[in-house]
């Protein structure tokens, strides 16, 4: 079943076209990445996904319902769609437990004592438990990406958006997040992912959307994408990649 | 070593340090130069207090005070001849040291004889035309008959500047967040706080505290005109102050970036629930020195309220000071002020050293 409907999305940014009619469908228990050049609209569409961007124009469902265009609880639809930022994005003036409690307590209207228990209980699956109480500056880039996606995770949402989460970590780090983000894909939770990882995106994906000028412009399984391309700038592109070596 | 030619010749021939001579020399004769001065205030300052034999003794120990950038300034020499020795025998390495030295010495020398120069002329100038600016400024007797009546009309000054922070605080918040209301429904109110902001920064706070505490009264505007002239005072204070204060809350919250709305709002979090528990605490942490600034500007500015028939500190000391003929009140004033405002600077200073501590950044 069509879990999340992507249709013919448009996006601009004053005259500058970033999206210019995307479609797409994500079943549940989905693993979608989006690859592509920088620039090429990842990111754009994920923020479009979670109208932390307004789109001009097309249709996005989550579960059935119409989350673009106006009067759309967008507080509701984004507690059922998380997003994790290249950049973690942590609050440097919360404590990592108050990160991960404060969407719970304050818009999830749970109890702090039971937020933090689970909070907790997230925290130590990534092994982040002894750092409940650090701030986020006092974390390493990894253990910082490790806590934001306990924090997207910590209001139970159905949908995960990942947006370049490894790209901005040190390389020794970023095998410690993807192996998160791998369980989490084993666990069933449907995510959303834009990345450079193309390794990873051959192993977690179930289906790689090749992303180029706005459109996607190819669209398949992992062994699809990676082995038989059938786009000239889909060949261009891994060709690139796979000269730099991060295939 | 400036030229291109003694550049090059580094790489064979090491060049030798540069004589210290020259500044050793200067810098002695500022030091006895600088001592001179200060023998000469010092005269001045025991010929105008006729003192007793123990103020004497302290005179000749900031005599001897004077006289230690001298020290330094000798041992320059020393080092100077030593080099030479050094340079004489090849050895290169102790020679730069001893230079080097002898370069550190003479800077010590100048640097504290200059200092001594500036503390000469200060007594100097108090102690000019036989101490008449000292008995204009600071008379003992007066300062102590003085003292009781000027600190307790500074109450009413403490009283103005608490009040009025307190409500600057909240008043300079609502302001600021006004003005950076979003979209087309904001707008008018965007347009109030730039109107409110552009007006009441732009007033004298002296005219503000004339027009608030006559104005009102005179109008006889109900609830205002009931109210005691220090409350005027706080009400005119808060409008000047917290048209400051709305645009560092302002500056505060727009230097916040824009990731932390982007990771707030992707949580689910309401604009408002992320202005008040994401942005808001964080922009008030960066703001707490110019905040600080613009409260001592408010402090002071209590002295203005005398404009208005509030007898503060400083229309108090005035009243003295044309009593006595003598201007030892207004100083008590001027000291109360410093008083009270230097703890709050070491305050803040130990707020932020705390905050780095806490939150791990070196």
């Amino acid at each position: 079943m069509t879990f999340l409907e992507i249709h013919d999305v448009h996006k601009n940014y004053g005259d500058h076209e970033v999206l210019r009619g995307v479609s797409l469908e994500v079943a549940k228990h989905e693993v979608v990445c989006l690859i592509g050049a920088s620039g090429s609209g990842k990111s754009t569409l994920l923020r479009c996904i979670n109208a932390l961007e307004p789109i001009r124009s097309g249709e996005i469902r989550v579960a059935g319902d119409v989350v673009s265009g106006l009067g759309v609880d967008v507080n509701r639809l984004r507690r059922n769609v998380g997003m994790v930022f290249q950049s973690y994005n942590l609050f440097p003036h919360m404590s990592v437990l108050r990160n991960v409690t404060l969407a719970p307590v304050k818009v999830g209207g749970r109890s702090r004592a039971e937020a933090e228990e689970k909070a907790l209980a997230l925290l130590d699956r990534v092994g982040m438990k002894d750092k409940a109480g650090a701030y986020p500056d006092a974390l390493s880039g990894g253990q910082q990406q490790r806590v934001a996606i306990v924090r997207a995770l910590a209001s139970d949402p159905q949908v995960l958006l990942l947006d370049e989460i490894t790209a901005a970590l040190d390389p020794e780090l970023v095998g410690d997040v993807l192996a998160i983000v791998r369980e989490l894909a084993q666990d069933g939770l449907t995510m959303l992912l834009a990345t450079h990882e193309m390794g990873f995106a051959r192993d977690v994906a179930s289906q790689v959307c090749f992303l180029h000028e706005g459109r996607i412009l190819e669209r398949g399984t992992p062994a699809q994408i990676f082995e038989d391309p059938q786009e000239e700038r889909t060949r261009q592109f891994l060709g690139r990649v796979l000269a730099s070596g991060r295939l | 070593m400036t030229s291109g030619a003694e550049t090059e010749a580094v790489v064979t021939e090491p060049t030798p340090p540069q004589r210290v001579l020259p500044t050793a020399v200067v810098a002695l004769l500022v030091a006895v130069l600088c001592a001179l001065a200060a023998a000469l205030a010092l005269w001045s300052l025991h010929r105008m207090l006729e003192p007793p034999a123990g103020v004497d003794a302290l005179l000749v120990v900031l005599a001897l005070v004077a006289l230690l950038p001298l020290v330094p300034a000798v041992r320059a020499f020393g080092d100077d001849r030593r080099r030479g020795r050094h340079l004489a025998a090849g050895r290169l390495a102790p020679a730069r040291h001893q230079a080097a030295s002898g370069r550190e010495h003479a800077h010590t020398a100048m640097g504290y004889a200059l200092a001594v120069l500036i503390c000469a002329g200060l007594v100097w100038f108090t102690t000019a035309n036989d101490g008449a600016i000292t008995r204009t400024f600071l008379r003992w007797e007066f300062l102590r008959s003085s003292f009781a009546n000027v600190l307790d009309a500074f109450w009413i000054n403490v009283e103005v500047a608490v009040g009025a922070q307190l409500l600057v605080l909240v008043v300079g918040l609502v302001v600021a967040v006004m003005r950076l209301l979003p979209g087309r429904a904001g707008r008018p109110l965007r347009w109030l706080a730039i109107a409110y902001v552009d007006t009441f920064r732009a007033i004298p706070s002296i005219i503000t505290l004339y027009l608030v505490g006559f104005g009102l009264k005179l109008a006889q505007v109900p609830v205002f005109k009931d109210l005691s002239p220090v409350w005027l005072a706080i009400i005119a204070l808060t409008l000047t102050y917290s048209s400051y204060v709305a645009e560092v809350y302002r500056a505060g919250i727009e230097s916040i970036h824009p990731s932390q709305w982007a990771a707030a709002r992707s949580l689910g979090l309401s604009y408002g629930m992320t202005l008040r528990t994401v942005i808001v605490p964080q922009a008030v942490r960066r703001i707490v020195p110019p905040l600080l600034n613009d409260f001592i500007g408010l402090q002071k500015d209590t002295a203005l309220i005398g404009v208005m028939g509030v007898t503060d500190a400083f229309a108090q000391s005035r009243l003295t000071a044309s009593n006595v003929f003598n201007l030892t009140p207004v100083i008590v004033v001027a000291v109360l002020f410093v008083l009270i405002t230097i703890p709050q600077a070491r305050y803040v200073d130990r707020l932020l050293a705390k905050e780095q501590t806490r939150t791990g950044r070196s």
